[in-house]
């Protein structure tokens, strides 16, 4: 909502500057977003003319100018306009002058051999437009000497205000003066609307033609006709006016309705009454009936939405935008103004649907004054018969005001008790009165808001108005109650868990990041995703489209980028969602990571291709820190499609997958183009179960006092066995006496059968109770032996 | 006697001569081994008279001690030599670097999501979560925003596309849904914060398609406004780590609370990419909050003449943004390896009340 300072001093008796206007609208809950004094901005440029402009005998394009700024002899000034010329006014900086576009001060300088001691502006050197071709010619009265800003017409400051949407009310200068005189600054002026006696009969009349569950949608239909007017450009006032809240005038037709919408927050709508087929209703529309809108696109309709139509068609959206084919021109002589309350969420869907935003509808979705339909009528018969002449017919009125007012008790106690603020009654009372509010006094008041306030519906906004008037900076901190104990933890332990895993996995040397939870649709396909219910409806770009059914592609998109930049030693972590539908709570936590390359090349070690071990080891340091307890649960071969088919494993406990790790497929590594090695792992976080403690107590400590005792196997298995089955085989021989069991070589090659394998164990046994014996010893390691025969028909290697 | 004299000097001098262990260790045989000079002498000692005895029995050992030690010391010297010449030629260039390892690092926005719960949870607030998908009726309708009402148009809203049964879920714009299912499901008092992701279709410098939110939540009996006013007073001081703030109360609209507030901090800017807090001209937005709106309580089942509360709703990036003097807000999302290095905390930076919440 724009308006300048002037205008706002039609409604508002006022010394206050634009300063003060903007502090006093922010604390009252208008919040200012700028405020431009293009006069005060402007104060060092003046009005100057061009005494001589001649060619610069150095440089074909520039010219060589003297100019009077009125302090004296002409001044010598380069110019490379081209429409520099003997006799123009205009805007002149004197060195040491701040150039708004460059921030910086203007210097004395040397232009092809000549000095330059100033400079004539363009509107874009003043940043008061974009036109760069030229500088400024001024109105040839304009005086010599007097600030360039008063020429420009331009010392009106223009306030800003960002309009909540509860506020129809200020969404007009009137409105605004109005709730800066309730906060104390000023007097509001009279408002009041003195009627038009009509001069005949209205020849077009109007009809509300609507069933009695869509009342609603239009209870007021207000016109008139005015005869024998002569459209034509609007006063200079009005132009100035609106140009300075950045519209375009028009037609004294056109404008008068802004004008009036801006002033007073009344749309207004003016149609060619030669135009129209017979009389006017307002109805709701047939689905799919279509109109052409005063934007020149064609909308189509729907059953939901009002319309103004005559005999023949529809002739305007309501509330939201004229027809193209009834509307004013300067042909016109018979005008008719139409001036109705329609409902502010029936409006609101229309312009949804129709993707329409226009000044009416922002106002009627915002609820506009009801008590004004008439008042609105009277005041845009009263300009159009002063601009364009012409004599008003009677108004004709179809339904009538709807029912607004409403009664709140209030306890004035419910201040204190909501705001924090004590504030004595009568000051309430006042606050609420000063706000055009009728109070009925008593221990609980009953008070009723005014014709222009829809949005107050009960007493905590009745708390909001005295808390917004009496000051919000006056509202006392009050402490919360706090517990006068030590603090308890607050995180549950899946919160701990996930900060856990975070801070491990940064110590393993993985950076973390964050992506966006929508990636492109071909990738998500390429993860299992893509399909329609991920679809994001409106996305921000064409690419980011699809919700993500794994952290994955967002790390491999980012190692591409990170690659582009010349990194390919990556070690990449996020703990964040991803998507297994598009419904609510289908969402899982997964802590994934990427290890991309070979590592840093050093001098001291060898560096690898980042494989599934890495990664193995990544994702069982998350379980186990998750979990807080070791891993025991048995890795399978195999995972999802995007990891290599060979070179990838599962953990899962039953049927529910904690994790996944492995190569990344080639296709995949292609498909993001990236060099590669990858190597990935995804851990579900919110699969892991909850760790079960049997109090904060460790069981007890008994080291055994007898001599630990390391054997070493090496067993020829065919190649499909596992080092998993060798080694549960083994560990199986004796739990009691087999404390550990590891591989620590795997060898197929020279001196192995070729579809063979070796794998070297470790074997470490504890006895409990006794030193063994050799016999005993001896009879252990055949019983070992015996067993990962058995169960994987390994033999010993000799 | 004479002898005994003679034999002890050759022998030190031969033992403190010794060029190496081999030699030493010669010498040692020839003294002390089986047929060695003095186990002959201690030999002659079993022959001797009593008296005889007594006398050469402690000169005799005295000179085998001697001995005994002056070899020991010359092991240790001819040792310590060969110890010194190996260790001098085993010099290493201790300026070529150690051997790589990767450093991790932590997130802006999971430090300060961090640095909020530690402070919050101090005062007693648990950490409620709920999902990025939501219903349009926790997001809007339950927080009294009903279909086309304008203030829809305030949250630019992701909608997905419809599902299967028809129905048709947003991304959440806020973390205010998280209000919702709370009270939905606990009776008060209730003292939450909620941060989480959130979604906006909006992208510029200060704006990201997606974003941090963090939302406070305190119902009770006898909330209102100053409670509010001095929990966001004691976060920011905790936060930025300053011993004052002076903050500017502006009202505002929002569809779920009434009184609505909006909070600025005072701060000077003047020096670019420094921000200081509790002086200077400029003005800081902190978010958004209010008391919750009586009807809000009232659709989630809570009696709003029993209840009272506020929220408040701010940006964890956004706070981040202001404390590390991160730029642009795009940046959070993009890994760049570089960015995260330079923005990045260590991982055992865990913030902490005892601690501090930054270094």
């Amino acid at each position: 909502m724009k308006f300048t300072l002037s205008w706002l001093k039609d409604h508002l008796e006022t010394d206050a500057d634009a300063a003060a206007i903007a502090e006093k609208l922010t604390s009252i809950g208008l919040e200012v977003e700028t405020v431009e004094d293009a006069g005060a901005r402007l104060k060092a440029f003046v009005v100057a003319q061009v005494v001589t402009a001649e060619k610069h005998p150095n440089a074909d394009k520039l010219k060589l100018c003297m100019v009077d700024d009125g302090t004296g002899a002409p001044i010598q000034v380069v110019c490379g306009a081209p429409n520099a010329h003997t006799g123009m006014k205009a805007v002149f900086a004197r060195p040491g002058t701040i150039i708004p576009v460059s921030g910086e001060a203007l210097k004395i300088g040397t232009i092809r051999g000549l000095e330059s001691r100033g400079m004539l502006c363009s509107s874009r050197e003043l940043l008061l437009g974009d036109d760069h071709d030229g500088i400024i010619e001024l109105p040839a009265d304009a005086r010599i000497g007097e600030p360039a800003a008063k020429a420009l017409g331009l010392t009106d400051p223009v306030i800003d205000v960002a309009l909540t949407p509860n506020r129809g009310d200020a969404a007009s200068v009137y409105g605004i003066a109005r709730d800066l005189a309730a906060a104390g600054l000023g007097k509001l002026k009279d408002g009041s609307v003195k009627a038009v006696a009509g001069k005949f009969k209205s020849p077009t009349s109007i009809a509300l033609n609507f069933s009695a569950d869509a009342a609603s949608a239009c209870p007021l239909f207000a016109g008139r006709m005015v005869r024998n007017v002569k459209n034509g450009p609007s006063p200079k006032w009005v132009q100035d006016r609106l140009k300075a809240v950045g519209l375009r005038p028009i037609s004294a037709l056109v404008d008068v309705t802004n004008l009036i919408s801006l002033d007073r927050g009344r749309p207004l709508h003016v149609f060619d009454a030669d135009k129209l087929t017979g009389n006017l209703q307002a109805r709701l529309a047939s689905d799919g009936e279509q109109l052409l809108a005063l934007d020149g696109k064609t909308y189509t309709l729907d059953a939901g939405m009002t319309v103004i139509a005559d005999a023949a068609a529809a002739r305007g959206i309501a509330g939201v935008m004229g027809g193209e084919e009834t509307g004013c021109s300067d042909a016109t002589t018979n005008v008719f103004i139409e001036s109705a309350y329609f409902d502010p969420l029936r409006t609101a869907r229309t312009g949804r649907v129709l993707k329409i935003v226009s000044d009416a509808r922002y106002r009627f979705e915002r609820g506009v004054d009801p008590e004004f339909v008439v008042p609105g009528l009277e005041l845009a018969t009263q300009f159009i018969l002063e601009w364009c002449g012409g004599e008003a017919s009677q108004i004709v009125v179809a339904g009538r005001v709807p029912d607004w007012r409403r009664t709140i008790a209030f306890d004035p106690g419910y201040v204190a008790r909501l705001g924090g603020l004590d504030v004595p009654k009568a000051q309430s009372v006042s606050i609420l009165k000063r706000l055009g509010f009728t109070v009925a006094d008593g221990a609980i008041l009953k008070v009723t808001p005014p014709s222009w306030r829809g949005d107050i519906s009960g007493k905590a906004d009745l708390v909001e108005e005295v808390v917004r008037l009496y000051g919000l900076d006056n509202v006392p901190s009050v402490a919360l109650k706090r517990s006068n104990t030590v603090a308890k933890p607050t995180l549950t332990p899946g919160q701990r868990r996930t900060r856990a895993v975070r801070r491990m996995l940064a110590a393993r040397g993985f950076n973390e990041t964050i992506s966006y939870s929508f990636i492109p649709r071909g990738d998500a396909r390429l993860f299992g995703g893509g399909d329609d219910a991920r679809q994001v409806e409106n996305p921000i770009a064409s690419d980011l489209d699809a919700l993500r059914p794994s952290v994955l592609p967002s790390l491999l998109a980012a190692a591409k980028r990170n690659e582009a930049r010349g990194f390919s030693d990556l070690l990449l972590f996020e703990i964040g969602v991803q998507f297994d539908s598009g419904m609510p709570e289908a969402q899982v936590t997964v802590a994934a990571g990427i290890r991309v390359g070979e590592g840093a090349r050093s001098w001291a070690k060898a560096s690898h291709p980042a494989d599934s071990f890495d990664v193995k080891a990544d994702m069982l340091a998350v379980l186990e820190t998750a979990l807080g307890a070791a891993m025991t649960a048995p890795v399978k071969a195999g995972a999802p499609g995007w990891y290599h088919p060979g070179r990838s494993g599962t953990l899962a406990l039953g049927p529910k997958v904690l994790a996944t790790f492995g190569e990344v497929h080639p296709k995949i590594l292609a498909a993001f183009d990236l060099k590669g090695p990858v190597a990935a792992f995804e851990v579900i976080l919110d699969a892991i179960p909850e760790s079960k403690s049997n109090g904060k107590a460790r069981s007890v400590f008994t080291p055994s006092p007898y001599q630990a005792i390391e054997r070493d196997f090496a067993f020829l298995v065919e190649q499909n066995v596992t080092a998993d089955e060798v080694l549960r085989a083994a560990r199986g021989a004796d739990r009691n006496l087999i404390e550990a069991a590891a591989i620590f070589d795997v060898y197929e090659g020279k001196g192995i059968p070729d579809s063979k394998k070796s794998l070297a164990i470790s074997i470490r046994i504890q006895p409990k109770d006794k030193t063994l014996t050799e016999p005993e010893i001896e009879a252990l390691v055949q019983k070992i032996v015996n067993a990962v025969a058995k169960a994987t028909g390994a033999t010993l290697r000799t | 006697m004479t002898n005994i004299n003679t034999l002890e000097r050759d022998i030190l001098g031969a033992v403190k001569a010794a060029p190496d262990e081999a030699a030493l260790e010669t010498i040692r045989v020839a003294a002390l081994g089986k047929k060695g000079t003095i186990s002959e002498l201690l030999k002659t000692l079993g022959s001797m008279s009593a008296d005889e005895r007594k006398i050469n029995g402690p000169l005799f050992n005295g000179l085998r001690d001697k001995v005994t030690f002056a070899i020991a010391t010359r092991k240790t010297e001819l040792g310590d030599a060969a110890l010194n010449a190996r260790l001098g030629n085993e010099k290493i260039d201790v300026t070529l670097p150690p051997r790589p390892e990767p450093h991790g690092s932590i997130h802006p926005v999971s430090q300060v999501f961090d640095e909020i719960t530690t402070i919050l949870g101090e005062l007693g607030f648990a950490i409620a979560e709920g999902p990025d998908v939501e219903f349009d009726d926790y997001n809007f309708t339950k927080l009294n925003i009903p279909p086309d009402h304008p203030a829809r148009q305030m949250q630019d809203t992701f909608y997905l596309a419809k599902q299967a049964d028809g129905s048709q879920h947003i991304l959440r714009t806020h973390t205010s849904p998280v209000q919702v299912r709370t009270m939905l499901r606990q009776k008060p008092p209730i003292r939450i914060v909620a941060p989480g992701r959130t979604y906006r279709v909006d992208s510029d410098a200060t704006h990201s398609p997606m974003f941090h939110q963090f939302e406070l939540l305190v119902i009770d009996e006898g909330i209102h406004l100053g409670h509010l006013k001095w929990t966001i007073e004691e976060f920011c001081k905790a936060f930025f780590e300053v011993d004052e703030v002076e903050l500017r109360a502006r009202p505002s609209f929002f569809p779920f609370t009434e009184p609505s507030v909006e909070w600025d901090l005072r701060c000077d800017r003047a020096v670019p990419n420094q921000i200081k807090f509790g002086q200077g001209n400029d003005w800081l937005e902190l978010g958004g909050s209010g008391m919750i709106n009586p009807r809000v309580l009232e659709m989630c089942g809570l009696d709003p003449d029993v209840y009272q509360g506020f929220a408040f709703g701010g940006g964890i990036d956004r706070l981040g943004m202001l404390k590390y003097g991160v730029p642009d807000i795009r940046s959070f999302f993009e890994s760049d390896l570089r960015w995260l290095r330079h923005y990045g905390f260590a991982a055992l930076d865990m913030p902490s009340l005892d601690g501090g919440l930054s270094r």
